[in-house]
């Protein structure tokens, strides 16, 4: 009896593949990891594939109905011209702010690098405005692009120019909105480069200037190298963020004027909860995901062939 | 020597250079700031003129008085520390369950929680908001609260640090076979404070700030947080006879992180730049 139950033990030990502890406890570990990948499944997993099977079907929200219509909403997509303008900003947009933000963080990293309380004031500054929320944001900008009143216009009219409403005009209006989107995230690259710098090992520098250096062959051969893999994860976190702009042009422009600054994330919005056309705006939900997927791919890409040479 | 001095010089002008942009870079804020106390039909006429009278505190009483501010700081505030406090109850337990112990299927199920990561939050809104109809918990604080909790960045997050912690603090309580779950407790929870910490503000901020989970799932104002309930006001903006109105809002609304943000600055620095990197 005893030698059965040794032989039940040890086929039940390799099964779990226990190792020398006792099997029971091995069990009881999923409970750490049971509460949390419950949520996942439940709100995370589940929604994302509801989200597609949503995009393959028509939604009639009166009589609560779904249709299987298969690729019609994506061939409605693109056949829409609203949503390929929108497609058309997204890229546009990003294209205004990621540089910008990775070239005025570096720029602000580098003046700022500095021990003292100057710089730890001027740090601050430029990062502060990283904590408000986009609606705080977006209603200091609106106030300062207010036609008539806005400071913009204050400022214009005392430097004696004609003063310009960008809000309101089809070219400014997403440049608008890209540099209150700088002002509003310029803190967390310039933190991200700082760190970068301040690992740069001091020896370095002074080997440089032993050898009589400038300063500008020293960032050159020393600085720019040592932060060209913070240089690539700025630039992948800036396009993935600014990939998803949302509130600032919802809160300032609503798109406008004439489409000029309607990105992605507010057609899916508008055409989920404003028309609620549910299968529509979840089939370019599932573009706005497969563009995120192929631009990560690609950045990693590039990144680790470089990271080769 | 003179090399030396023009280095200093060159410094110096490049302090001056960037303290004149960090200049021009708050003016919106003081210009909002000070127009804040000023009362709204002089704004109609003036809004350059910042630092002589009229003052008032007007605008600031009408808030306090009339408007639902205090109760969408109420939401938020409800919202938020209990999205904190839940999150690190379940991300602290999982990142410890993936870093730390051994059961069937770790490797894969930790795979499919950074699959994860690239999820955009937009990608799932239209699904989760018929989920959440169904269930009731539209205009509620579980409503608000349960999507933040899935997020599997804070259990990377914990599991890394987990992970970075020396295996033989917990062996020798392995060895007089001391339940996990009181390891876990005793031993292992009081070595991670400062990752809670991290991870407390970091999620405490984006949770305070959120905006378009909000906007789709609190539809009545008395459930909207407060970065919902501002956007709410500036709909009608159009009729700005309010403008110091509106102004005293933006400032009423930042003003408490932003005091917040700076006696935590280090931290707060740390938990957003931090969890970057990572």
């Amino acid at each position: 009896m005893a030698n059965n139950n040794s032989v039940f033990r040890s086929f039940w030990l390799r099964w779990f593949a226990c190792g020398a502890s006792n099997c029971t406890r091995h069990w009881g570990n999923t409970f750490f990891v049971l509460p949390y990948l419950s949520l996942y499944v439940w709100l995370l997993i589940v929604p994302v594939f509801t989200g597609l099977w949503l995009s393959f079907n028509e939604i009639d929200l009166l009589a609560g109905d779904i249709t299987f219509v298969g690729l019609e909403n994506y061939v409605n997509l693109i056949h829409d011209e609203i949503f390929r303008g929108a497609v058309w900003n997204t890229f546009y947009f990003v294209l205004l702010s990621a540089p910008v933000f990775v070239v005025l963080g570096l720029l602000l990293a580098l003046a700022l690098n500095r021990p003292g309380k100057a710089g730890a004031v001027l740090r601050a500054i430029f990062f502060g405005s990283s904590v408000l929320s986009v609606t705080i944001v977006t209603l200091v900008w609106r106030l300062v692009y207010l036609p008539d009143r806005g400071l913009l216009f204050n400022v214009m009219t005392s430097m004696g120019l004609e003063p310009i409403v960008p809000l309101l005009s089809a070219s400014l209006a997403l440049p608008a909105v890209a540099l209150t989107t700088v002002w509003w995230g310029v803190g967390l690259p310039m933190m991200l480069f700082l760190s970068a710098l301040q690992q740069i090992p001091e020896e370095l520098y002074e080997a440089a200037a032993m050898d009589n250096a400038t300063r500008w062959r020293s960032f050159w051969s020393i600085t720019l190298p040592s932060i060209k893999r913070t240089a690539a994860l700025v630039t992948t976190i800036e396009v993935i963020l600014q990939f998803q702009i949302f509130g600032q042009v919802q809160l300032m422009t609503l798109g406008g004027p004439d489409n000029a600054s309607r990105p992605l994330v507010l057609f899916i919005y508008e055409a989920g909860f404003r028309q609620w056309a549910l299968g529509y705006s979840a089939a370019a939900a599932q573009v706005l995901f497969a563009l995120m997927l192929i631009g990560v791919t690609v950045q990693a890409w590039i990144s680790r062939r470089s990271h080769a040479d | 020597m003179t090399k030396i001095a023009g280095k200093q010089f060159g410094d110096r002008i490049v302090l001056a250079c960037v303290t004149i942009f960090a200049l021009v870079w708050i003016t919106p804020l003081i210009w909002v700031f000070m127009l804040s106390f000023k009362p709204n039909d002089f704004l109609m006429a003036h809004t350059n003129i910042l630092f002589s009278p009229p003052f008032t505190l007007k605008n600031y009483n009408d808030i306090l008085g009339t408007s639902a501010v205090s109760g969408w700081i109420v939401n938020s505030l409800i919202v938020s520390i209990a999205t904190t406090f839940l999150t690190l109850i379940v991300a602290s337990l999982a990142g410890y369950g993936f870093a730390r112990t051994e059961f069937r299927g770790k490797s894969i199920l930790f795979i499919l929680v950074l699959a994860g990561l690239a999820v955009p939050e937009q990608a799932i809104v239209i699904p989760l908001h018929r989920m959440f109809a169904d269930l009731d918990l539209h205009n509620t604080y579980g409503g608000l609260i349960l999507p933040r909790l899935a997020a599997p960045f804070s259990v990377y997050l914990m599991t890394q640090y987990f992970k970075a912690i020396p295996k033989d603090i917990e062996e020798a309580a392995l060895l007089d076979s001391t339940p996990r779950w009181k390891i876990f407790l005793r031993v292992v929870l009081p070595l991670s404070i400062p990752a809670q910490a991290t991870l407390g503000i970091f999620t405490f901020l984006n949770s305070w700030n959120d905006y378009l989970w909000p906007l789709i799932s609190a539809s009545k104002p008395e459930m909207y947080t407060l970065t919902l309930g501002l956007a709410a006001t500036q709909t009608n903006f159009a009729q700005s006879e309010g403008l110091g109105y509106l102004m005293s809002q933006a400032v009423f609304a930042g003003l408490p992180i932003f005091i917040l943000y700076l006696f935590f600055q280090k931290h707060i620095v740390t938990a957003v730049a931090g969890t970057t990197v990572r």
